[in-house]
């Protein structure tokens, strides 16, 4: 076990854990953090998707050890102060995108970090940024359609 | 307007019930989260709730609460079921509160996620409950006021006597109205009354879903709660001979690692018991990743299994089944199925004379499909949270049809069915993987044994080996054809382990003169369960396939041949046992061929192909258009039409079809769990291939037929047909029949 200090949603966080514990299981198991989901625990489906500074990736790939000082972000964090969703949460209600819902938290969390590197993706851009986030139920159409709102909302 | 009779039970017409935030109206809260959550708690924490019914409660200031029965696994039952109570109950759609209801079947009628039997289960129960709540309200206010119901009109929750300009509102008028009898009868609006239902409304869920809140199983905390996963044989056929916990036992945070049992010797399985494998090993302590990592340290031995008895309950009462020693294959079962093919079998159907009419037939077409093993691969992975004290049972689960379990429980826990306490959590998927609640008792049994809460999860590679599995399947097709290509006999024969895909009174089963359906199945050990549209997802595709041959064949148009053939079971047709309704089946054709512009060319210089099937009591269509680029298919668009009767709530019901589609597509291209010496070949997502973003179709068009039937579901209904319908469209675009799935690898272009 050894002891972390972590920023989560810009708040600081310690932790004392095995330090091969992926991000994933520590913000689960032991910051109550469950908006990331665990889907495979291969980095194949999406489901856990995070951001470390400002970038997308699988929290199940992210021992903890390797996170030092980069900001966590998860989809508790995304919404800014004072405002109720991120425009991206937004689009993804009035698309009524969910079936599920169990992968759409890692969907929201792609599509977020898509939107901030590229405020303007068009739909090939969206489906290859969007094709390591799994959606069983098949809400993909539905998906690519709020993340075009969103981007045509935050371009306004 | 139609007559209900009004059969809500006397345990659910209710006294005014007083609660606070730790009794029962706590409900599905996630109150012990250690996060609290805002928005819940600010619901239920109300006090003075009024029960009007078991769907309904109301506070005195006003907020109303309406319960859906059934477990949510992503149909949108959370919507579309209270819709089916405010229709008739008239509060403010925009301000109910929906909330899942927990385990209380007596309570709630049926709770039953499955067989799309939603709509039309809850159709008349769920109404009737919204008009007699609303008619108990206005007779209260009717009291209050001194006037007659019928001078009263009701709107967004609040009663008016407009000749003395006077109002009360739903809270206000609870208490009272509680006190009420229940009126005998209550009177249910038509169609063309209908304000909410049949109006597009989104998930009332759908913030909790975005905002990450805690509504799966997986997600849930209690006090004192630990973590437990199992292990299992590496294989089917294998089974555990002993195992040293000594390494595990020392790892960092784990409590205990013991085996188990999971159902007794010969505990008799009903129809929703299966499980993969009866005996266990445990591993359970704090957290997920120590439980993970002490698992690798146990060392276990397994032994092959010999044929072993089971009991089962069945149609007559108890009887026994073998379960098949050996390590099975993928390869094994594929040279069995067309073995058996070949073999006379059970009739499950004979018109006519096919025997003579294949005699004397000009030509001959003869076609064989197979599919593989399918795996459900719900998102959320198995998980249940258990903690069996000596008072009571109490779970958390992810289950389809919670009464299904319950005897279960009951005869392998030591439970009284009363002790039974289960909050139904929101799933993450089911697609039928969810109505085997096998993990619910090992939860249990892990619970009992360290005497403390624990969850129990599933990894990915434990479900996709240690899971249920939709079969794997073989259908030959074979019409006898005379020289002026009229179609004078039809066989069809379908098997496989350890069910037969065959449902010999489907169309085109009525259409010709001579038929003949046969019917076998092989024992298999490994486990096998309902898969969205169970059978009938292999069995349409085989169907319409061949019958799109068989069109070109014949030389028609495979559209308006699959009407011809309609058309004549219609007017003239074989046998009584027919188990579609032919008008409606051309009614979606007919649909289809409007929407899709059938005859015209496909967009994009892509080539079509269409099918349509029926089973759940809907009918379903769809036009596929696809292109090759690089050699893989692109589905530039799907057309899909829809008789589902009443269409519900047409934003979920259009968002059901798009899914099936999507689903369709990705099990005909790439679905697949292949077998080696009894062990699935695919053991992760990684390896296991679901449908990604770029390989869904551009563009789904969804349209129903316009009707007043009383709802029948969606959930499986528009699935079946796809993969015939993209096989068909890949044909015209490769020159390639499709017979084997996977499609993608019989294209032979599957990139690695």
């Amino acid at each position: 076990m050894a002891k972390f200090q972590l920023k989560v949603n810009g708040k600081p966080m310690q932790v004392d854990v095995d330090p091969s514990t992926p991000v994933l299981w520590v913000l689960r198991d032991h910051l109550q953090l469950v908006g990331t989901k665990y889907g495979c625990g291969v980095g194949a489906c999406g489901a856990c998707t995070i951001h470390l500074n400002g970038r997308a990736l699988r929290s199940c790939q992210l021992p903890i050890s390797a996170v030092g000082t980069q900001a966590i972000t998860t989809i508790e964090g995304i919404v800014s102060a004072g405002k109720e969703m991120h425009p991206v949460q937004k689009a993804w209600l009035e698309l009524d995108v969910a079936q599920c819902g169990y992968c759409q938290t890692g969907q929201i969390m792609s599509a977020v970090a898509l939107l901030k590197s590229n405020p303007n993706p068009t739909e090939t851009e969206i489906e290859s940024a969007m094709t390591g986030n799994i959606c069983r139920c098949g809400t993909y159409l539905r998906i690519k359609a709020a993340i075009q709102q969103a981007a045509k909302s935050s371009n306004k | 307007m139609k007559n209900a009779k009004n059969n809500q039970s006397r345990r659910s017409f209710l006294k005014v019930t007083s609660l606070t935030g730790g009794g029962m109206m706590v409900g599905f809260s996630w109150f012990a989260n250690l996060i609290p959550n805002e928005a819940i708690a600010h619901t239920q924490d109300k006090e003075n709730w009024v029960e009007l019914n078991g769907f309904i409660k109301i506070t005195p200031d006003n907020q109303v609460k309406i319960f859906n029965p059934n477990p949510e696994f992503g149909t949108n039952v959370m919507t579309s079921l209270p819709m089916m109570v405010n229709e008739e109950l008239e509060a403010d759609w925009s301000k109910v509160i929906v909330e899942m209801g927990d385990y209380d079947t007596p309570r709630f009628k049926s709770q039953f996620t499955g067989g799309s039997r939603a709509m039309a289960m809850a159709w008349r129960p769920l109404r009737t409950a919204g008009a007699t709540a609303r008619l108990m309200l206005m007779q209260a206010a009717a009291n209050e006021w001194g006037v007659s119901v019928s001078e009263l009109t009701v709107s967004k929750g609040v009663v008016m006597h407009k000749a003395s300009n006077r109002s009360a509102n739903y809270g206000s008028l609870a208490t009272a109205a509680a006190k009420l009898p229940k009126p005998e009868k209550v009177n249910l609006k038509k169609p063309s009354e209908f304000t909410l239902l049949g109006t597009a409304q989104k998930n009332k869920v759908g913030k909790e879903i975005v905002d990450g809140q805690s509504l799966f199983t997986i997600d849930y905390k209690m006090e004192g709660m630990l973590i437990a996963m199992v292990i299992h044989p590496p294989a089917f056929g294998m089974e555990l001979k002993s195992f040293d916990a000594t390494e595990a036992l020392k790892m960092p945070g784990i409590k205990a690692v013991f085996d188990f049992q999971v159902y007794k010797d010969g505990y008799a399985k009903a129809g929703f018991d299966t499980r993969a494998f009866n005996k266990l090993i445990a591993v359970v302590g704090n957290s997920t990743w120590e439980v993970m990592n002490a698992r690798k340290k146990v060392v276990a031995q397994w032994e092959p299994i010999q044929d072993t008895k089971e009991m089962v309950m069945a149609r007559g009462g108890k009887r026994e089944e073998i379960i098949p020693a050996g390590l099975e294959s993928t390869e094994s079962h594929l040279r069995q199925m067309h073995e058996m093919q070949k073999k006379p079998t059970r009739v499950a159907r004979k018109d006519g004379d096919p025997e003579t009419a294949f005699k004397s037939a000009k030509k001959v077409l003869e076609r064989t499909y197979t599919a593989p093993f399918l795996a459900h691969n719900p998102m959320e992975p198995i998980s249940c949270v258990a903690h069996i004290t000596d008072a009571k049972a109490f779970f958390v689960a992810p289950i389809q049809i919670p009464e299904m379990i319950k005897q279960n429980i009951v005869a392998n826990l030591d439970i009284k069915p009363e002790q039974i306490e289960m909050k139904l959590a929101r799933m993450g998927g089911g697609f039928g993987r969810r109505a085997y609640g096998h993990y619910i008792v090992e939860a249990g049994h892990i619970s009992k044994k360290v005497k403390a809460p624990v969850k129990l999860i599933y990894t990915r590679e434990d479900d996709l080996t240690n899971g249920i599995y939709r079969p794997t399947y073989i259908m030959t097709y074979k019409a006898a054809i005379d020289e002026n290509n009229n179609i004078t006999a039809l066989h069809v024969i379908g098997g496989g382990f350890p069910e037969s895909p065959l449902h010999e009174n489907r169309f085109p089963a009525g259409v010709f003169a001579n038929y003949l359906a046969e019917s076998w199945e092989l024992p298999s050990n490994i486990t096998i369960g309902a898969y969205r549209a169970p059978r009938s997802n292999f069995n349409a595709s085989a169907e319409q396939s061949f019958l799109d041959e068989l069109a070109e064949t014949v030389g028609k148009d495979p559209l308006e041949f699959r009407i011809e053939l309609l058309k004549k079971a219609k007017s003239n047709p074989v046998g009584k046992n027919n188990d579609y309704d032919a008008d409606r089946y051309i009614g979606v054709l007919e649909l289809l061929k409007e929407k899709s512009n059938w005859g015209a060319a496909a967009s994009k210089n892509a080539k079509r192909g269409v099918a349509a099937y029926f089973c759940h009591a809907s009918y379903a269509a769809h036009v596929v258009d696809v292109t090759m680029k690089n050699g893989q298919p692109v589905v530039e668009k799907v057309v899909s039409a829809l008789d589902c009767g009443f269409v519900v709530n047409p934003e979920g019901a259009k968002n059901m079809v798009e899914g099936s589609v999507v689903d369709g597509i990705g099990n005909a291209l790439y679905g697949e769990l292949i077998f080696d010496k009894g062990t699935s070949q695919q053991k992760n997502l990684n390896q296991y291939r679901i449908i990604r973003h770029r390989e869904a179709p551009k563009k789904i068009d969804v349209h129903f037929v316009q009707n007043n039937i009383d709802p029948t579901g969606l959930g499986e209904p528009p699935f079946p047909p796809v993969f015939a319908a993209l096989a068909n469209a890949l044909y015209k675009a490769t020159g390639k029949r499709l017979y084997n799935q996977p499609y993608l690898k019989e294209l032979g272009k599957i990139k690695v």
